[in-house]
């Protein structure tokens, strides 16, 4: 075993030593122990109503990262490329990455009703602002060398893009669709707390409206290890991409 | 182009943006019970702030937010150099530290008022807890990016470790602390205005979520405009302030 992966078990160690802390300190009703928690989260997925909640979420966050992805690249790409219309856009994405976009979920219930299109809505406005930040920043640091060689070599448009600036642009773009991910996650499970009727945040929801403190810690730590995985799985698809057209590739 | 004509641009898109809004609102391609028109979400702001009917719901917020952000920025800082003086703790809480904001903190809130009551101390946790993660991020991404020549400079001249932070680390790694708190205030205002949505008697998001149920959009309207007014100027300052720093550090 590496070294990285020990040192991940006591890190893991420690945060359930501290868990188990709390639980001694907040008692159990406000805090479950891990072993309590782990659990009910395993009686909670064996459960017949779970899959259907779980299945509601994973729908939602699908369609919203599909939209933030396909908008962020595409949006991404143009204001990275124009010179202009990136000076122009930078400081208004900013602002509207760092709004509390969560006070707008009475004006998405208004425009989208309750249910399925609310929560996409939700989840792809959390998501697309990083992958359009990254993306941009990938694409004005392609070196203008790369671009010059691909015309002296005449290749098309397309060739251009799709072996010449997609490579170049990749480790950002990767980036982006991870940290993406994250956040339309985060908006999903926002928007399924306050504007849905199914979902895992609805089940939170119902949790917090019930003050049933094992179902909440049960279900955020379902939520975590799913988010942590589908993180590390990114994080080393990205490293790939780093060493084989990052910067220090050797190009 | 200039710098000028940039920022002349800048601003006839986000007023085209406005009045385009406007003008579907006027016409009503928009349902006026789905929004109303930007200009009657400004009056409307302006009534209520004439009226006072507000004013205890924002200075509730603006309590609870403050203390929140104080605390994440402080405590942000210091969790930022502790990681970045421990590489392999660093390595080791990576994935953590990425996955933080997949998961919305503020379900915890619940469970904070069964600790410690129905009071500010739960939302300011909740505001802090949301808001420390990314402080720390950006400043140890800050601290890792100090050039390396500085920190033996910093030897050389027989720095203590404490001088070495506040003299040479702090002022290198500045636009990525300015980056943590423009973050950091946002994550404040989401995890404070979630859980006044969730459970509280009084503040800004309680204000917008009895609005809504009242099917009172004029009110409504108006505070959504004023805090995301107020986090868009916050956010604008710092931005100039950031702009500042970096033009002056370029003279060097």
């Amino acid at each position: 075993m590496s070294r990285t992966a020990i040192d991940r078990l006591l890190v893991a160690g420690g945060v359930l030593l501290a868990w188990q802390a709390l639980h001694h300190w907040a008692g159990e009703f406000a805090m479950p122990s891990p072993l309590a928690t782990v659990l009910t989260a395993g009686r909670l997925i064996t459960d017949d109503g779970f899959a259907s909640h779980a299945l509601a979420s994973l729908e939602a966050v699908a369609l919203a990262f599909a939209i933030a992805a396909v908008g962020g690249v595409g949006l991404g790409a143009w204001l990275g490329a124009s010179r202009v219309a990136g000076a122009v856009a930078e400081p208004i994405l900013t602002a509207l990455y760092a709004l509390p976009k969560v006070t707008l979920y009475p004006m998405i219930l208004l425009i989208f009703g309750l249910g399925l299109s609310a929560k996409v809505a939700f989840g792809a406005i959390h998501g697309i602002m990083p992958i359009t930040l990254f993306v941009m920043t990938g694409v004005q640091n392609i070196p203008v060398v790369f671009i010059k060689a691909a015309h002296s070599l005449r290749m098309s448009p397309s060739q251009v893009a799709l072996h010449v600036l997609l490579p170049s642009a990749l480790p950002e773009l990767l980036s982006g669709l991870r940290v993406g991910l994250s956040l339309t996650l985060l908006g999903t499970l926002i928007g399924e707390m306050f504007a849905s009727r199914e979902g895992l945040g609805y089940l939170l929801m119902q949790g917090i409206a019930l003050v049933e403190g094992d179902q909440i810690l049960a279900i955020t730590l379902i939520l975590f290890v799913v988010a942590v995985s589908l993180n590390m799985l990114l994080h080393r698809f990205e490293r790939r991409a780093r060493g084989r057209y990052g910067a220090d590739a050797g190009l | 182009m200039s710098a000028r004509r940039i920022a002349f641009l800048r601003i006839a898109v986000v007023a085209l943006a406005v009045g385009l809004l406007e003008a579907l609102c006027r016409l009503h391609v928009i349902d006026p019970l789905t929004m109303v028109p930007p200009s009657a979400m400004a009056a409307g702001l302006a009534e209520l702030l004439a009226s006072g009917k507000a004013t205890d719901d924002i200075v509730a917020t603006t309590r609870v937010v403050a203390i929140a952000i104080a605390v994440s920025i402080v405590l942000g800082i210091l969790l930022g150099i502790g990681l970045h003086a421990a590489p392999r703790l660093k390595r080791a809480v990576a994935p953590l530290l990425t996955s933080y904001y997949a998961v919305p903190v503020f379900v915890f809130y619940p469970t904070l008022i069964l600790i410690f009551g129905l009071n500010e101390i739960p939302m300011i946790i909740v505001g802090a807890m949301f808001a420390i993660v990314v402080m720390a991020i950006n400043t140890m991404n800050g601290l890792d990016r100090v050039p390396r020549s500085f920190e033996k400079t910093a030897r050389v001249l027989r720095l203590s470790p404490l001088q070495t932070i506040a003299w040479i680390m702090i002022p290198s790694a500045f636009p990525y602390l300015i980056s943590g708190i423009k973050l950091a205030v946002a994550y404040c205002f989401i995890g404070v205005i979630a859980a006044e949505f969730i459970l509280s008697t009084v503040g800004l998001g309680h204000a917008i979520a009895f609005a809504y149920n009242e099917f009172e959009n004029r009110t409504m309207y108006a505070l959504m405009l004023l805090v995301l007014g107020s986090v868009t100027a916050i956010n604008l300052l710092l931005y100039a302030f950031e702009q500042r720093m970096r033009r002056r550090r370029e003279r060097i």
